[in-house]
């Protein structure tokens, strides 16, 4: 479990931080929450722990409660730790219609998890989501911030390949 | 009918690029409006195109642009709507990807017209590597002068800002949008009063679509009039439809409004017809909250008329034998479609992206999700029919944003036209075979 004391953003990201305040009008900087919540989301470790809301909450000097209810409810934000590398296979009509729950069967065979689960080597985490925009090129998924599009199940069996070798986790900073 | 306003240059290589935009007369308009029009003229030309919102609702643009407040010495906003999440939906992901200056210059202008010294870019966080190239698109206009302080030597001062979601339907509702720009859940207010009059930080605001900003700058190169001669009737200009489902072409096309829907299906300038030569079962014209007509009512009308690609033919018959043409989000099924499974995938996402405001969307998407896995669980009964229907007609109207009658309109609209499919599946659950779909996995 991370303390605290470890909580706090490198330079880099803290002169993004201090930048991304300035698009705001005086006293509105609670308007950089959600931005500031996914460099924080991407900085440390790919979820959100009650210790980095809470560090969130002091850089923009508001209560931690503000950032609890922002956190919980938009789905990019992970309040559980997740894997290394996080697999978002698209369900909606489209990307159903095109094949989407043949690829999430098969990377549920692939990687031995079901959706909403992570693998035991804590490399993968598998979820199902909601329309990502990406309806004429289905089936898709993204991993990271990459969208993977026009799928089949050898494409999928290349990118879980590829990987294994890659850090997935940072991707919004 | 092959007019291209927005797209006319998207297959120029680096388009996106300022200076390859600039060499193909990007932002002349710009140049020409600030140097020899002004606001109200801006207004005025916006007005006489007749354009309307292309976001889903169809509200015309320059109406809703006069309703902006304008009290003394407070500040006024643009906030463009990137937030496309409408299943069916990914025209304004294209538009940006590939030409972002279009809508940077939309987006000036239109605050030039509004007198908004500020505007933000509201992109959903998926869209995480297309707001990275509109910030890009952004930081070479500030370099060039286009944005920033005395802008092409005019006097007008503009910041235009990316502001990134975080995955939630909802925040494409205006006041849910701006809930969440101004850091908070994306909960939609209570109107009025209307972001026209307390929208971004209580200030008058005019939130509008990627591409009805846009459109702004055809609008002012052709002016009103012209803009208003294309397309038909009271569906002026040119539509972006985001193709996708069981055709041969899937992707994005700009369209005259007007265009017959036998034809967009069809040609091969479009959709290049269904999938391996089957037929036709059913569409989804304007993105998932609209209803879903067979085959035989999207091609024709009740009256027997060609159905056409505007906002007054897809709408014709009303509910009952009629759709919307709403984002234009076109998902097309072939014979072999469940539409009870797809409509399933429509009500669980619907479920997942309420709220929680309101009592009826968020427990009645939730009930209308669960009697579908019910049914298609093979332990539906007849009264589950009912009893779906009664729950739809008990959310429409009945929530403070439109997210209820989004998720009802589909469900009613399934029963309505399919409601032997739903029958057959409550008395011969063996009926519900394996409705996976391998076409895409097969090639």
């Amino acid at each position: 479990m991370t303390t605290s004391e470890q909580i706090v953003f490198s330079k880099e990201s803290l002169d993004v931080v201090q930048k991304m305040m300035l698009r705001y009008p005086e006293g509105k900087h609670k308007s950089a929450l959600i931005p500031i919540l996914h460099i924080a989301q991407a900085e440390f470790g790919g979820w959100l722990s009650a210790p980095v809301m809470d560090y969130v909450a002091v850089i923009l000097k508001i209560q931690p409660i503000e950032v609890y209810e922002v956190a919980s409810f938009y789905s990019m934000f992970n309040l559980k730790p997740v894997g290394k590398c996080l697999i978002e296979v698209c369900r909606t009509s489209s990307c159903w219609l095109c094949g989407a729950e043949d690829i999430i069967d098969h990377i549920e065979k692939k990687l031995s998890i079901k959706v909403g689960e992570t693998s035991s080597d804590g490399m993968f985490t598998l979820k199902a989501v909601e329309c990502l925009g990406s309806c004429g090129t289905a089936p898709m998924m993204q991993v990271g911030a990459d969208y993977h599009e026009n799928l089949t199940i050898g494409k999928v069996d290349e990118l879980l390949e590829k990987f294994k070798s890659e850090d997935k986790q940072s991707r919004y900073c | 009918m092959s007019k291209k306003l927005l797209l006319k240059n998207d297959h120029i290589h680096n388009i996106h690029e300022l200076s390859v935009y600039r060499q193909n007369g990007g932002y002349s308009v710009l140049e020409n409006t600030l140097k020899i029009s002004n606001p109200e003229n801006v207004l005025e030309e916006v007005k006489k195109s007749g354009l309307r919102g292309r976001g889903g609702a169809g509200f015309p643009t320059g109406l809703k642009w006069s309703f902006l407040a304008r009290p003394e010495g407070v500040p006024r906003y643009l906030v463009c709507n990137a937030d496309e999440s409408e299943p069916g939906t990914f025209k304004d992901r294209y538009l940006m990807e590939r030409i972002p200056h279009l809508l940077i210059e939309g987006m000036i202008l239109s605050s030039f017209a509004l007198g908004a010294k500020t505007s933000y870019i509201y992109i959903r966080g998926e869209y995480f590597y297309v707001a990275r190239i509109l910030e890009t698109a952004i930081a070479e206009a500030y370099a060039a002068g286009l944005l920033g302080k005395n802008i092409m030597g005019s006097g007008f001062d503009h910041d235009c800002y990316v502001q990134v979601g975080a995955g939630a339907y909802i925040c494409g509702e205006e006041t849910a949008l701006l809930e969440s720009l101004e850091g908070k859940r994306g909960n939609p207010r209570i109107k009025p009063p209307f972001p026209a009059v307390a929208g971004l930080y209580g200030c008058p605001t005019v939130v509008n679509n990627v591409e009805t900003i846009a459109a702004v700058v055809p609008i002012l190169e052709l002016g009103g009039d012209e803009y208003a001669k294309i397309g038909i009737g009271k569906s002026t200009g040119t539509k972006l439809i985001s193709a996708s489902g069981h055709i041969n072409k899937p992707g994005v096309y700009e369209i005259e409004l007007g265009v017959p829907v036998e034809e967009f299906i069809y040609s091969e300038k479009y959709c290049g017809g269904i999938r391996g030569g089957r037929k036709l079962k059913a569409v989804v014209a304007g993105g998932s909250s609209v209803p879903i007509l067979p085959a035989e009512l999207i091609l024709k009308t009740a009256n027997g008329e060609p159905r056409l690609m505007s906002y007054e033919s897809l709408g014709d018959g009303g509910f009952a034998t009629g759709t919307m043409l709403g984002s234009g989000g076109f998902i097309v099924m072939d014979e072999d479609t469940s539409i009870v499974k797809n409509l399933y995938t429509f009500a669980r996402f619907y479920h997942h992206e309420s709220c929680g405001q309101c009592s009826p969307c968020r427990e009645g998407t939730g009930w209308m999700e669960k009697i579908l896995h019910k049914i298609l669980e093979g332990h539906g009964t007849i009264q589950d029919i009912d009893l779906l229907w009664d729950i739809q007609s008990k959310i429409e109207g009945k929530t403070i944003c439109p997210l209820g009658e989004a998720a009802a309109w589909p469900v009613a609209a399934a029963i309505r036209h399919f409601r032997n499919e739903f029958e057959s599946y409550v008395q011969n659950p063996e009926n519900i075979k394996d409705i996976k779909h391998y076409y895409r996995l097969q090639n």
